[in-house]
């Protein structure tokens, strides 16, 4: 399991796991669940693209999440962002069928794609991806303040001059390179697992923002390990595990807020509405 | 003019059985996908939509693995997920991000473990794509049926349900002083919506049916803000854009690159978002004619 081939894997995964863990802290507390679906879907348009005209797969998914990204950003200036979001994705989709139907490419590599294949990672992959992560968590860093303002009270970032649709902009750009960084190894259909699932639970856990990003990454670190480990013994996909854990962490997360809850007003007490 | 006719609408067109399938199944349920869509826009649903038509690839793929239609893995998935989301919290808009995002999340990942299998057991590589991007030109006669039953009860949901759905969707507190069951409407539509949806999965593809689904209500809510017409409006649009998109991957046939005709899917979704900026012009000129004015008068 931790033989050479193998290394890439675990290097790989694990930065993939701290990107998603910080990145997915921020997809939580916005409620956009939906463009961290939809752009790693599209990006995956992308990488159909990219074996048709025969360039690097990474390029492909960089371009397509950008692309995707900013039309989403650009949609939602005139409708409501979930219709948005709908239908960038489904024109980038529709992109996708075109390609894969023009293209010749072997179904299995496609299948890998979608749900991911941590056990190919080549050794000239590491290097890129953890250039692309060490920007995601940089911008986080840098955007840190503003985007935690914008993200919690809106109006009240205007106030500061923050404008909070140059601040979504800036956030689904990086919503889209951890995408391009992430979707090779886990693949376009389980990144969005990943940063949601392991965000949702840690905020059950804690409502302090820097412990809840934290956890965040610690389950995400763990989800993935565990997944790639489960994966390698049992030979099934490993988006299955990583589905399963991000939905068992977070079932975990909600019976603690409940349990939590209950200890802490004593049922008599519990007011009707609660 | 008859030549032009015969160039874009070949003789063979509508003699072909798969196209004669294609163009009543795709219309029921495009037809279908507009009316439902239409309070998916309004209520603020479309991740939750889009994620039951993504979740047919779960039940496509569990269908196959144990041998049944797969029309029963998609509907019956479909509903399931829809109880699940419904159960966990859909209603609160806070909570409804996350609850969707969990179940579609644990849903893909049984749906990689089933096209696994499915693959390792069948060996049959070409089940993912199939489940996935779904072609209109190979649903079989014979489900065409179930497929307009199914179609007229999420349909007849809907109509019966139109009024205080309308008023649970716009303002809750609203309906609630009315006397709508604000929570069982819900419930009701999503299940609705979850048939509606499994549909259109089965027949342009799990991932292609959101544009079926949210592309025309949205076109028509920018066409009228009278609901009664809007969802008139929708069901006309989806049904053209499906129709015009049969035409148009027939045609492709003869297109290059590859001759063997482009992806039905792409020009249904094209056609769709054609529509959806087309009505986006006349709110763009009326801003830019605004501006015009603001600029003339000074203000």
């Amino acid at each position: 399991m931790f033989s050479g081939f193998m290394l890439n894997t675990w290097t790989v995964a694990t930065m993939v796991a701290v990107v998603a863990g910080v990145v997915g802290f921020f997809i939580v507390l916005r409620g956009s669940s939906f463009v961290a679906d939809a752009v790693p879907q599209g990006a995956f348009a992308g990488a159909a693209g990219a074996s048709l005209i025969g360039v690097s797969t990474l390029l492909g998914l960089a371009v397509f999440a950008l692309i995707g990204a900013l039309g989403i950003g650009w949609l939602s200036r005139r409708s409501r962002q979930d219709v948005a979001t709908a239908l960038a994705l489904v024109v980038m989709l529709g992109l996708g069928a075109l390609f894969l139907s023009l293209s010749t490419e072997y179904a299995p590599e496609i299948y890998s794609l979608l749900f991911g294949e941590v056990l190919g990672v080549s050794t000239n992959e590491v290097a890129p991806v953890a250039a692309l992560g060490a920007v995601c968590v940089a911008a986080i860093i840098v955007m840190y303040r503003p985007l935690m303002l914008s993200s919690v009270a809106p109006e009240l970032a205007e106030a500061r001059g923050v404008s909070s649709h140059r601040m979504e902009m800036c956030f689904l750009v990086v919503v889209a390179l951890a995408t391009s960084m992430s979707l090779p190894v886990v693949g376009a259909l389980l990144i969005f697992s990943l940063m949601v699932g392991p965000p949702a639970a840690a905020r059950s856990f804690t409502s302090k923002p820097l412990l809840a990003m934290a956890l965040s990454v610690v389950i995400a670190l763990m989800t993935v390990w565990v997944a790639i480990a489960a994966s390698y013994t049992s030979n099934w996909p490993v988006g299955f595990f990583v589905g399963a854990l991000g939905a068992v962490s977070y079932g975990t997360g909600r019976g603690w807020a409940a349990w939590r809850r209950t200890r802490a007003v004593p049922a008599a007490a519990r007011p009707l509405a609660a | 003019m008859t030549h032009l006719l015969r160039m874009i609408v070949e003789p063979g067109f509508f003699a072909n059985q798969p196209v004669r399938v294609a163009l009543l199944a795709g219309g029921v349920v495009a037809l279908v996908s507009g009316v439902v869509g239409m309070f998916t826009v309004l209520r603020g649903q479309a991740f939750a939509g889009h994620a039951l038509a993504d979740l047919g690839a779960t039940g496509g793929s569990g269908a196959f693995l144990i041998g049944v239609n797969p029309l029963w893995g998609f509907v019956g998935i479909g509903v399931a997920a829809a109880g699940v989301m419904e159960a966990i919290g859909i209603r609160r808009p806070r909570g409804r991000d996350v609850a969707t995002g969990i179940v579609l999340g644990a849903g893909l990942g049984l749906a990689a473990l089933f096209l696994y299998w499915d693959a390792t057991v069948t060996n049959t590589t070409g089940a993912t794509l199939s489940v996935l991007f779904g072609s209109m030109f190979v649903i079989s006669g014979s489900t065409v049926p179930f497929i307009a039953a199914l179609s007229a009860l999420a349909l007849a949901v809907v109509v019966l349900l139109y009024r205080p759905l309308l008023l649970s969707s716009v303002s809750t507190d609203m309906a609630t002083v009315r006397g709508v069951a604000v929570r069982a409407t819900g419930t009701a539509y999503l299940l609705a919506m979850a048939v509606a949806v499994s549909l259109a999965a089965l027949t342009i593809g799990a991932i292609l049916s959101t544009a079926l689904l949210i592309g025309p209500a949205a076109t028509a809510l920018r066409l009228t803000s009278r609901t009664g017409l809007a969802v008139l409006w929708s069901g006309l649009i989806g049904v053209a854009a499906t129709w015009l998109g049969i035409l148009l991957a027939w045609d492709s046939f003869y297109w290059p690159p590859v001759r063997h005709g482009w992806p039905v899917s792409f020009f249904v979704v094209t056609l769709v978002f054609l529509f959806y900026l087309i009505a986006q012009l006349p709110a763009v000129g009326r801003i830019g004619r605004a501006r015009a004015r603001q600029a003339r008068t000074g203000g």
